[in-house]
């Protein structure tokens, strides 16, 4: 994969987490899922780099992390929005649906 | 907040790194099993899913993956590299030693000389926005500076729009009798603006009054923190203290602060009012300095444009016959105007400096190379085990950045004593001499160059590491790096041409200094003692000749005699001397040197007298008055004929007129180096204005340093009040004329010997690593019948060739960087071939006593040995 690439994943990775926990807290793995859920399979998560996103995240102040028992009582790490994570995901959004929305009419474009 | 986060969450892993790590193991192992469980949910087996699951990578690498975020990291990474490093370099304890030795010799002596030169050259000076402060000169048409005028001063004083503030200046020397013994002080009469000039005011009591700075004002003064000190205990009751200056009472009326430094006339103690006497058409006298603060936003071209509109207008107004165009006035940075002088020596001595210590770093760089040479096995594991390039290359510019700093920390010792020995060799004319110190800024130089040094010398090693290949190395470990040993011979060939440069330079200047002291001064130098005496006037001429007839009757003494000015001792004054008309020649004026001389002063001296007779007993103040005139002024005035009974006047033009008796040499009496200007000789009875300052000159029928207490005793026996100063024997005031460039030369020949000493540890070292790694193929020689003397030439050979390199290259640039010295070069061409073929001459010796020691090792190879040991 070439670097433009991972750069875009890398960008659309932490909104994509952000997204997905504000339905509900979660932990890692439930992430991962319910993105692939969500967008059919288009985007796996790489374990590696979801943890490192979920570090980087929490270090940035977007989330907080908490060990707490699943409910087929074990201990996971569960993370949730915070306030300054919610703000994030608004900007984000915004910035994401100015683009697709540009691209979108550059395609469409004709000559 | 997400700084603070980031520090906090940082922290948390740095302190319990273990139950992170734990953290990291169980949230991954949750991730894997909980993404198995769920494959295995969707109809997989439980192979199939562990499968699956794998694809992820394997456990370690993604545990790896995510503690590698956060910068804690690099702080972990750093310290581990900072533990491996501290390790190498206690490995191997000698190339640790001469390393971080070289280094600090480096550092050492550049940061001495940076911390010498800076407070002179590019600090500030201690004022108040300092770069307002200028000097206002006087130049002639020909390009001499000459003293300012009180008529000059006072034009720009009135019409000037440039100045916040303009004072002129003139050196004063009172004594002080009444308390204690006699002590006579350096001090400087001041306009009244004076300090508002430097923008400082008096730590105690006030500065001077506009008022008080008029002929024959109130004498008051003001005293340096120094003399507040030490002569008045610090007083704090000191203003409006009475004390007796020159036989007149001042009153003192307040004390400067501590650390006011005035940079005009750094050993001044003591400021009065100007208080200029302007009659007899005295404003016109050339005799005083001009300093002004620029008014804000007014640059020096546009100060010195105005300056010298108002010198046109107020000289056709009042002196158009004297000075009609002829005079220029430059306004100056202070700053600037002081530290001229010196500026190219200094330079030149930093750039020695830092030749030195690019000596010194190529030594180092060599040294790390041998050692990463014998290291490639080390980082080929490392590499094998899974270190990046990168990391390697870290792992080395630690280990050389920890030696730079080893070095500089040694450095800094080097560099206290260094400035220590910069103070205790400064030749006396250095300005701000008593700034130098190791102070902050002297800390960041030495921590930059520490810094850059660090890298440069890891940099070249780190390069060559990562560039080699190290599974190569790894397979076949002894095929030990040529594609290094070519550029550690390239460092050697750099180093032998740096030195070359230095030694050349110190070459030069040794060579200049001979010259110099090859000048005849025009007197002999040999067993004079001098001192300087001085006498009120108040009863009459009775004191200086008193003092000379008691002189003469010391055992040991030959002759002695009195002089207004000594030659090489700093006294400057000189006179128009106007010659008058004869039938074959026009009446002409000569600038010259005016000595009032005591009758003897010519034998005393041993000045030899070309022409005629010298001054005896009986030309007193009632006989003819009668003069002595240089060598060249005779030769220019009247070429080939003779000029005794020719007749010349001294100053005014309207003053007594001399008859010319005789011819002496030409005496050296600003500097042996500079072009002198004429000199004129009469006796002190017959000068209209009395001298109350006098140097008495002894010559001794052995060895004149040892009469000196004596001398003292015999002064102060006939007036225990007036003090004497200056005292020296010509052969020391001879030296000290030429301090500046012995200064110069005695740091280049420091530089210079640790140049060479280096450059020999170079080529040694790199010709002890060649007979290393060729210690098979020397073996194989000999095995095939080469002698040991084969062998030997072999090395010698391979130094030999280094050298030459080196040589042809640094003589190269020698010729041209010679050029940053030549303005304290004298007498010599900076391409002068002795000083070059000596130079060659014995850095060629160095190097084949450098590379004889590898040679006779290689020769001693025994070719069994190493054959079998392969």
């Amino acid at each position: 994969m070439s670097e433009s690439n991972t750069d875009v994943i890398q960008g659309t990775l932490d909104m994509l987490i952000l997204k997905t926990l504000s339905l509900e807290p979660m932990h890692g793995f439930g992430i991962a899922r319910r993105i692939e859920q969500i967008t059919r399979g288009v985007f796996k998560v790489n374990p590696g780099s979801l943890l490192v996103a979920l570090q980087r995240l929490e270090r940035a102040g977007r989330i907080d992390a908490e060990w707490q028992q699943t409910e087929n009582s074990r201990r996971a790490r569960f993370y949730k929005l915070t306030r300054s994570g919610c703000k994030q995901l608004d900007v984000e959004t915004a910035e994401w649906e100015r683009r697709v929305g540009a691209i979108a009419r550059l395609l469409k474009a004709e000559g | 907040m997400s700084v603070w986060r980031q520090l906090k969450l940082g922290f948390r892993t740095l302190t319990s790194r273990t139950r992170v790590d734990q953290e990291i193991s169980e949230e991954l192992r949750h991730y894997l099993e909980e993404s198995k469980q769920a494959h295995i949910a969707r109809g997989l087996s439980v192979e199939e899913a562990e499968r699956t699951v794998r694809q992820f990578g394997s456990a370690a690498s993604l545990h790896e993956q995510v503690r590698s975020y956060g910068w804690e990291n690099i702080v972990e990474a750093f310290f581990s590299d900072l533990r491996i490093a501290c390790r190498q370099l206690r490995a191997l304890p000698i190339i640790t030693t001469v390393a971080v030795l070289t280094i600090a010799l480096g550092i050492g002596i550049t940061t001495a000389i940076f911390g010498s030169i800076n407070p002179i050259l590019f600090e500030s000076l201690p004022y108040p926005h300092a770069t307002q402060i200028v000097t206002i000169s006087e130049f002639t048409n020909d390009g001499a500076r000459i003293d300012g005028t009180f008529g000059m001063f006072r034009a720009l004083t009135e019409r000037s729009q440039s100045f916040d503030a303009i004072a002129a200046y003139k050196p004063w020397h009172p004594t002080m009798t009444g308390t204690g013994p006699a002590e006579r002080f350096n001090g400087q009469r001041v306009g009244a603006a004076y300090f508002d000039v430097f923008g400082t005011a008096p730590f105690l009591g006030r500065s001077f009054r506009t008022s008080e700075d008029r002929m024959n004002g109130p004498n008051v003064i003001l005293i340096s923190w120094n003399l507040w000190q030490r002569r008045f205990h610090a007083e704090e009751a000191i203003q409006g203290r009475v004390i007796r200056l020159d036989d007149t009472n001042f009153e003192i009326i307040g004390v400067m602060p501590k650390d006011f430094e005035d940079v005009l006339a750094p050993a001044a103690e003591i400021w009065s009012p100007l208080q200029y006497d302007m009659s007899q058409g005295r404003a016109w006298g050339h005799h005083l300095r001009t300093i002004g603060r620029l008014r804000t936003g007014i640059t020096y071209d546009q100060a010195t444009g105005e300056t010298n509109r108002i010198a046109r207008d107020v000289l056709r107004e009042q002196r158009p016959e004297t000075y009609g165009e002829q005079i220029k006035l430059v306004v100056k940075s202070l700053q600037k105007d002081i530290t001229s002088a010196v500026r190219p020596a200094l330079l030149s001595i930093m750039g020695a400096a830092v030749l030195v210590l690019l000596i010194a770093c190529v030594n180092v760089t060599n040294l790390l190379l041998t050692r990463s040479v014998q290291r490639q096995g080390e980082f080929a594991m490392r590499a094998a085990l899974g270190a990046g390039r990168a990391r390697i290359i870290r792992q080395l510019l630690t280990e050389s950045l920890l030696l730079a700093f080893l070095g500089g920390a040694a450095g800094l010792v080097v560099a206290f004593f260094g400035v220590q020995a910069v103070i205790g060799l400064s030749p006396p004319g250095l300005p701000r001499a008593s700034a130098i110190a190791i102070d902050r800024s002297v800390f960041v130089f030495a921590l930059t160059i520490t810094t850059l040094i660090g890298l440069f010398i890891g940099v070249i090693p780190a390069r060559q590491t990562a560039r080699s290949d190290v599974r190569h190395h790894l397979q076949n470990a002894r095929a030990t790096g040529f594609g290094n040993s070519r550029i550690r011979e390239a460092l050697v060939v750099g180093e032998v041409a740096l030195a070359l440069v230095l030694l050349v330079s110190s070459g030069l200047l040794w060579r200049s200094l001979n010259r110099l002291f090859a000048i005849d001064p025009g007197f002999d130098s040999a067993n004079v003692l001098t001192m300087q005496i001085f006498d009120d006037g108040s009863e009459g001429q009775r004191f200086f000749e008193q003092t000379i007839e008691s002189v003469r009757q010391i055992p040991g003494v030959a002759s002695a005699a009195l002089t207004s000015q000594l030659p090489l001792s700093g006294d400057l004054d000189e006179y128009g001397v106007h010659f008058q008309a004869t039938p074959d020649r026009a009446s002409q004026s000569y600038g010259c040197f005016r000595y009032s001389v005591s009758p003897g002063y010519i034998e005393t001296m041993g000045i030899p007298l070309r022409h005629g007779r010298s001054f005896h007993e009986n030309d007193r103040s009632n006989a003819p008055f009668v003069a002595l005139i240089s060598e060249s002024l005779a030769k220019l005035r009247f070429q080939q004929s003779d000029p005794t009974g020719h007749r010349l006047r001294i100053g005014p033009t309207n003053g007594p007129p001399y008859t010319i008796v005789g011819v002496v040499a030409d005496v050296k009496q600003m500097s042996l180096a500079a072009n002198e200007s004429f000199a004129v000789y009469i006796p002190a009875q017959q000068w209209q204005f009395k001298d109350q300052t006098m140097s008495l000159v002894i010559r001794a029928q052995r060895d004149a340093a040892t009469l000196a207490p004596v001398v003292r005793a015999a002064v102060g026996s006939i007036d225990p009040d007036q003090p004497i100063v200056r005292v020296a024997t010509m052969d020391e005031l001879l030296a000290a004329s030429a301090s500046e460039r012995r200064f110069a030369l005695i740091l280049f020949q420091t530089f210079a010997l640790a140049a060479l000493l280096l450059a020999a540890a170079g080529i040694y070292g790199v010709l002890a690593g060649t007979v290393a790694q060729r210690t098979r193929e020397i073996g194989v020689r000999s095995a095939l019948g080469a002698s040991r003397r084969d062998i030997v030439v072999l090395i010698v050979r391979k130094g030999i060739t280094l050298t030459g390199l080196g040589v042809a290259i640094g003589f190269l640039t020698a010729t041209v960087v010679t050029q940053g010295i030549v303005a304290i070069l004298f007498q010599i061409s900076r391409l002068d071939p002795p000083t070059y073929f000596a130079v060659v001459a014995l850095l060629f010796s160095v190097a084949i006593v450098a590379s004889g020691l590898p040679a006779w090792r290689a020769s001693r190879i025994d070719p069994a040995i190493t054959l079998r040991a392969e």
